[in-house]
């Protein structure tokens, strides 16, 4: 499955991309995280600490445990600080 | 019904509320909010820099404002939102709700203010003279929620 992965805030200067395009067999968001984080340090880093970190599937909010069935877009970014 | 916005341009806070309020002869209430930009920081801040997620930023303010209309007894609801560099004093966003009673309108700002801090994808970075930093979510924030 191809995904567009979407970085934003400070995940998106850890890692040095606002956006990649990557193929997965990852089957939850969980899983698509384990396999980030096998990539390289600066992946690992960011990831380190989930409590930190908000998904979102498709422009929905979502949990770490959401399957990737269908999906075609990906984003992570820290909790929001709107208003 | 609704109107949401989401740009980097200023916004003429007079001119919106005057439209917004308009030719209304079945609302009684009209109740705005208005967020500045605060120099909170420790050094004088210089610039907040506001990133956001288009695309998912007018959807997930869409549901916010859906919500808000099936709960309230509402006329109409606006809300503006920036982003980009802004300076202290600047104007970041607004809120703006009609209802026949303002008991409605009053509730539907708060909660639409309420669900646009933290459920709104927004991210505030700080940029002082001693650097840059991400603002960071409070758990006031995420308290504030579950009050609806």
């Amino acid at each position: 499955m191809t995904l567009d992965v979407l970085y934003f805030a400070w995940l998106r200067e850890r890692i040095g991309l606002s956006q990649e395009r990557i193929e997965t067999d990852a089957l939850t968001v969980a899983d698509l995280v384990e396999e980030l984080r096998a990539r390289e340090d600066r992946y690992a880093l960011a990831f380190s600490d989930l409590s930190a970190v908000r998904v979102a599937v498709d422009q929905d909010l979502t949990e770490f445990d959401a399957p990737l069935a269908n999906a075609r877009e990906v984003a992570f970014f820290p909790p929001m600080t709107g208003g | 019904m609704a109107t949401v916005r989401v740009q980097e341009a200023p916004f003429a806070l007079g001119e919106e509320v005057e439209a917004f309020a308009s030719g209304r002869t079945d609302m009684g209430a009209v109740v705005t909010f208005t967020g500045v930009v605060r120099d909170l920081a420790q050094t004088d801040l210089d610039v907040m820099e506001i990133e956001h997620y288009p695309g998912m930023t007018e959807r997930a303010i869409g549901s916010i404002v859906d919500e808000a209309v099936s709960r309230w007894s509402l006329g109409d609801a606006l809300v503006i939102h920036r982003y980009g560099r802004m300076g202290p004093g600047d104007r970041i966003m607004m809120v703006a709700t009609a209802a026949p009673h303002r008991v409605d309108a009053f509730a539907a700002a708060e909660f639409l203010m309420d669900y646009l801090k933290s459920r709104a994808p927004f991210w505030k970075k700080e940029i002082t003279e001693d650097g840059a930093g991400w603002v960071a979510a409070t758990e006031e924030d995420e308290a504030a929620l579950t009050r609806w």
